[in-house]
């Protein structure tokens, strides 16, 4: 059996942990194949050696049965390889076709035209849609993802990459991916699709390689295998994915959101005309694909943004115009998207981290004097109560933990705070499928014990899991505010794309 | 039962700032040689001409006092996530002040040394404002609006001094303070021998010091000051105004310049001169980075480069090695503290394998890293 | 007034032209993604040298010395630059720091070797650049009185440098990588390009116009090295900063901080402006580059990924 590529035996380490131990990857010519692993196992480095971002400690690479070395992305691009990241590569203020002959440019002068009329015309092959001479940071997201496919069509790859690539799609945007894959097979080409999404597998691939903690697992038969049997093979276990949780009992409203209307980076509305409520006891989700708005909507809530028009209310006092320290002692908390930016200093330790909203009044210090053996207390008992394990206990330095322990002492630190209203955003990005269930359960108990809860995830899933009433917003509005149980998957998926369930968009 | 655990060896600031000082030295000796002159012995007469006798000790302290100060200025704002290149200009600041106040008033010793430490740390505290202002709320970034400040200050003096401080003679400078104005005191300058330079300077400088060093690592305002500096995003979202605290570094950096330059002017000094930037404002970084920017490193960091000062005169007169040899060391320290990273790898290697010997290490815990 | 603007017109022209060289040598360095503070080093450097290699060659090769000593001082400031570039790209040392540190050992470094050179620490060239009139150009009305007269040869050997360097940054591939390196490092890096290879080479030509910029002051209006380039290195920075990294954007805004310097300078000379107290007129570059700093620096349109080790 000839295979397109293969990697044997692939051994790769960094500083204190081996992420690839002895793998084996082996794909057929015409074959979508899926590697399946949770956040952490390993997946990314592996397609990082093929793509010559790395090089194996040990361990060979194989094409078409002839040992090849990779030792830089222009070894890659010789053999024919070609990678979509999952970070796209692109330069937002070049044009497309800047982008895609960057490295390739083909003489010292350059030459646009003759480029973009190439790529217009593999563009139009494969049915892309791309315009050549737009400017990466006007298009979407779905068409930056595009030049990255055409990025590797220029240079005629043949083994294509493609790296957790629907984290950032629509349903509806997911479904043209796939479907642009399946174009890609037919013209003779073999495709490695890396994700921890079962139902993308189940759609679309071959054959599914399973890694767990950097070891090869399994490779199975995707048609003939199971969603939950690939889900206990990815994670060691029986995974049960529905969250155990009791009916909601929503009393007093605590968060209103009325007619809000906030400006985005741009100067553009990004939140357009939105209004909310969320009441004690019950967990609101915000659905919606990256970009239409939340990250402003958020902004605005938290005091980070300036709010153009409209008013937010918090137990009836009106936060609108106030700064962020008198909003957290309105009551609001606040689990931010990026918590290496905004959630911890990664410079301090946990201690010093855990009191940051609240070091300037009683008990945490008293006459601007900061008042060491409070803060000790009060954060050995996050420490303890949200399980967050760390080198050096309340003195390791926040940049030293993992991502799972990071966000667990920042969901700790907010929680513990006692909030009225507790805002999540992504609350459970990159980590482990035990990290997750932890922070799903801890955002339950918050719920139950008579708070309010404001979730946004651009994991369906997620939100589908977690909240109680779903509100989609795309393009800054609010398409609907539905009970979960009277919905689903596609339901949603549609209004994220903006078509509201009147059928008009 | 088990063996008591063995410390794990890191590398740390004191390493690295030894480190530094190392190759500034190893660099200092190598364009001695280049010039054909014996580097030991311009080392050696460096140290002479510092502390060869009480006076020139009591010289290197008044030198190192003006060191110290600015280091603690610089190191401060360095805490904040600033960069206060402007402590040339502060310093001017603070010594055209607390000079002027000196002649236009008159009371006596001990009341007028408050009155001009005061006057001084609020001159500097304003020219250390304006780029705290255009920081925090138009993003000018501090680096090229204070050296435009040093400049602006260099022309002010320049012009301020013959026109209302002029002494009977000279042109280029200010008229000699009086004893009772300056920050002189005769029980120290005798216990230093009759010492030209000494002035309690020293003593407000290591009051300094010990008050930096508290709010630093007691207060909410030191908390908030750093918490700004490792990340203003972070500083932010918590609530903490990052704006206000920009501000109010930015002055009392300022301001703490401008005692420097009350103990340059006032202390060291009887009197200002113009056309001078003060270098001492450039040292100070030096003194800061190598001190890695806090209080107690700051004081040993300015003792040293002030034995350096002190002695590179009683150095160039004796050899042929020019003056400026002391400040290329300087410059070259700067420059080995900026790349720390390379120290700090090559020591972790070294520990790493004595840590090693020693089995210091856990075995592997159970965290994953986040995806690769 | 016009004759007082056609004298100052080529002291303006002759300020303008270091400083765009400066402004040039941020811009390069910038745009590859590598913060440079150290513009004034790389001057002071390209000073020193020029005047040194000026002062022995002028005995022996005549005029042909001036540039020979520019040809020199580029060189030096291009090896000069590798302590930044060291530091800031195979180190990961923080740039600022580390251009301040280059800056500090230009200043102490240069005195240092003068002083053995001669005992003041001063060298004097014996004679610069002749200024000459345009052919032809110096003809046209109004502009031919004011640029091409009374001009220096090294003006359009800069002007035509910096023409180089606009079309060199836009129009070539080797444009397009470096400004590239400046805005996301790891995309060019996954392209198969060797982003710390550009960034050296940024880098060491940085040095290079900064040097020029150092040895166009000694032989146009300084003719003497004394040790120290009175801050134009930063008000070129501030200038790069001024004209948003753009090649066009530096040019206006060299030429008016060059204005605003000669105005500094040159003020006394002429009755009409000698109402004024001069401390106003020293501190005017200054205080204009602070107001354009602030009208400027909001909506910066730096490089995104300036000084981000990579």
């Amino acid at each position: 059996m000839k295979y397109a590529i293969e990697m044997l035996h692939i051994r790769k380490e960094f500083p204190g942990i081996v992420a690839n131990d002895d793998i084996t990857l082996q794909v057929k010519q015409g074959e979508i194949h899926a590697i399946l692993g949770e956040n952490g196992a390993g997946k990314s480095t592996l397609m990082s050696i093929l793509f010559g971002l790395y090089k194996a400690d040990l361990g060979e690479i194989k094409i078409n049965d002839k040992k090849v070395v990779i030792n830089n992305p222009n070894d890659a691009t010789d053999h024919k390889i070609g990678m979509v990241h999952q970070h796209f590569q692109l330069i937002e203020n070049y044009t497309v076709t800047e982008n895609i002959i960057l490295g390739k440019e083909g003489s010292f002068i350059l030459n646009k035209k003759d480029a973009s009329q190439k790529i217009k015309n593999l563009s139009d092959k494969y049915g892309l849609n791309i315009d050549p001479d737009s400017v990466i940071e006007d298009i979407t997201v779905g068409m930056q993802q595009r030049v990255e496919i055409l990025k590797m069509l220029y240079v005629d790859a043949n083994i294509l990459i493609f790296d957790e690539p629907t984290a950032v799609l629509t349903p509806q945007e997911i479904d043209d991916l796939l479907d642009i894959m399946r174009g890609l097979i037919k013209e003779g080409k073999c495709i490695i699709l890396i994700t921890h999404k079962l139902e993308e597998i189940k759609a679309v691939a071959d054959r599914c390689t399973i890694i767990r903690r950097g070891k090869m697992i399994d490779v199975v038969d995707v048609k003939s295998t199971s969603q939950s049997d690939m889900a206990s093979l990815m994670v060691g276990r029986p995974v049960n994915f529905k969250v155990d949780k009791k009916k909601a009992k929503p009393t007093d409203p605590v968060l209103e959101i009325k007619n809000l209307n906030v400006r985005n980076s741009k100067k553009l509305l990004g939140v357009k005309d939105f209004s909310l409520t969320v009441r004690a006891g019950e967990i609101v989700g915000i659905a919606g694909v990256d970009g239409n708005g939340q990250t402003e909507l958020i902004e605005a809530i938290t005091g980070l943004r300036k709010i153009e028009s409209g008013t937010v209310t918090v137990c009836n006092k009106d936060i609108t115009h106030l700064p962020v320290r008198d909003r957290n002692e309105a009551g609001v908390g606040h689990v931010p998207e990026d918590r290496q930016k905004h959630g911890l200093i990664m410079d301090n330790n946990l201690k010093d981290n855990f009191v940051i909203k609240d070091y300037y009044h009683a008990p945490f210090s008293k006459n601007s004097i900061l008042q060491q053996s409070v803060m000790k207390e009060y954060g050995q008992k996050i420490i303890d109560t949200f399980d967050v394990r760390s080198g050096e206990g309340l003195n390791s330095l926040s940049g030293k933990l993992s991502g799972g322990n990071q966000q667990k002492a920042i969901v700790g630190r907010e929680i513990m705070g006692n909030p009225k209203l507790l805002i999540v955003v992504q609350p459970t990005r990159g980590l482990d499928v035990g990290a997750i269930e932890f922070i799903h359960k801890q955002i339950i108990s918050h719920r139950d014990a008579g708070n309010a809860v404001l979730l946004i995830s651009f994991e369906l899933d997620e939100i589908f899991n977690l909240s109680d009433k779903i509100a989609v917003i795309s393009d800054g509005r609010l398409m609907d505010v539905v009970n979960t149980c009277d919905t689903e998957e596609r339901a949603v998926g549609l209004m994220m794309a903006g078509v509201s369930s009147k059928g008009d968009k | 039962m088990r063996a008591k655990k063995y410390k794990e060896l890191k590398s740390n600031n004191f390493i690295i700032a030894i480190s530094a000082v190392v190759l500034g030295l190893l660099a200092g000796a190598l364009l001695i040689l280049l010039i054909g002159q014996n580097p030991f012995a311009a080392f050696w007469y460096i140290l002479k001409g510092a502390l060869m006798n009480v006076r020139r000790i009591a010289m290197t302290l008044a030198i190192s006092t003006t060191l110290m100060l600015v280091g603690l200025s610089i190191a401060f704002a360095f805490k904040t996530g600033l960069f206060n290149i402007g402590a040339s200009g502060q310093i001017l600041a603070g010594g055209l002040a607390a000079t002027t106040v000196a002649f236009a008033v008159d009371l006596p010793h001990v009341p007028m040394m408050f009155l001009i430490i005061l006057s001084g740390f609020a001159a500097g505290a304003i020219w250390g404002l304006i780029p705290g202002l255009l920081k925090a709320f138009f993003n000018v970034h501090e680096v090229v609006s204070t050296i435009m400040m040093n400049w602006i200050a260099y022309w002010v003096v320049f012009y301020f001094v013959p026109a209302f401080l002029k002494g009977p003679s000279l042109e280029t400078e200010s008229a000699m303070l009086p004893y009772e104005k300056t920050l002189r005191l005769d029980w120290l300058t005798n216990i230093f021998d009759g010492s030209n330079y000494v002035n309690a300077g020293l003593f407000v400088a290591l009051f300094a010091v010990i008050v930096i060093k508290f709010i630093m690592d007691k207060t909410t305002l030191g908390y908030e000051l750093k918490a700004v500096g490792h990340n203003r995003y972070g500083a932010e979202y918590a609530g903490i105004k990052v704006n206000r605290s920009v501000v109010l570094s930015m002055m009392i950096a300022g301001g703490l310049a401008g005692l420097a330059g009350v103990s340059y002017y006032c202390g060291y000094s009887g009197k200002i001169q113009i056309g001078v930037l003060p270098t001492q404002g450039f040292d100070g970084i030096a003194v800061a980075l190598l001190g890695a920017s806090s209080p107690i490193g700051v004081v040993f960091s300015a003792l040293f480069f002030g034995l350096l000062k002190a002695g590179k005169g009683f150095m160039s007169g004796n050899t042929l090695v020019p003056p400026e040899l002391a400040d290329t060391i300087i410059a070259v320290i700067i420059y080995f503290t900026a790349t720390s990273v390379m120290f700090r790898k090559f020591w972790d290697k070294r520990f790493k394998k004595i840590n090693e010997k020693h089995n210091v290490y856990k075995s592997d815990s159970n965290d994953i890293e986040e995806d690769k | 007034m016009w004759e007082t603007i056609t004298q100052i017109a080529p002291y303006a022209v002759a300020y303008t032209i270091p400083l765009l060289m400066g402004s040039l040598s941020g811009l390069v360095s910038e745009r590859s993604g590598i913060i440079n503070l150290c513009v004034e080093g790389y001057m002071l450097v390209g000073y020193f040298i020029s005047a040194l290699a000026i002062s022995i060659l002028q005995p022996i090769m005549g005029n042909a010395a001036l540039l020979a000593g520019l040809i020199i001082a580029m060189i030096g400031g291009a090896i000069f630059s590798l302590l930044h570039a060291f530091a800031s790209i195979s180190l990961k040392a923080d740039q600022v720091i580390s251009g301040t540190a280059v800056n500090l050992i230009a200043t102490s470094l240069t005195v240092y070797i003068a002083r053995n050179v001669t005992g003041s620490g001063n060298i004097s060239i014996m004679l610069g650049i002749v200024r000459s009139d345009v052919p032809l150009l110096n003809n046209i009305p109004i502009i031919g009185k004011l640029l091409f007269t009374n001009t220096y040869w090294s003006t359009w050997l800069c002007i035509g440098i910096w023409a180089f360097f606009w079309w060199l940054l836009y129009k070539t591939s080797f444009g397009l990588r470096l400004r590239a390196c400046g805005e996301h490092p790891s995309a060019v890096a996954s392209a198969g390009i060797n982003v710390h290879k550009m960034r050296y080479v940024a880098v060491m030509l940085s040095g290079a116009l900064g040097a020029l910029a150092g040895g166009v002051m000694i032989v146009t209006y300084s003719g003497e090295f004394n040790g120290s380039v009175a801050g134009l290195g930063f008000l070129a920075v501030a200038a790069m900063i001024f004209g948003q990294w753009k090649p066009l954007g530096i040019l206006g805004a060299t030429f008016f901080f060059g204005i605003a310097t000669t105005m500094g300078n040159v003020s006394q000379l002429f009755a009409s402006l000698s109402s004024f107290p001069p401390v106003l007129f020293k501190v005017f570059p200054y205080v204009i580059t602070l107001l354009a700093l602030v009208l400027f620096s909001k909506s910066s349109a730096a490089p995104k990924a300036d000084g981000e080790p990579f």
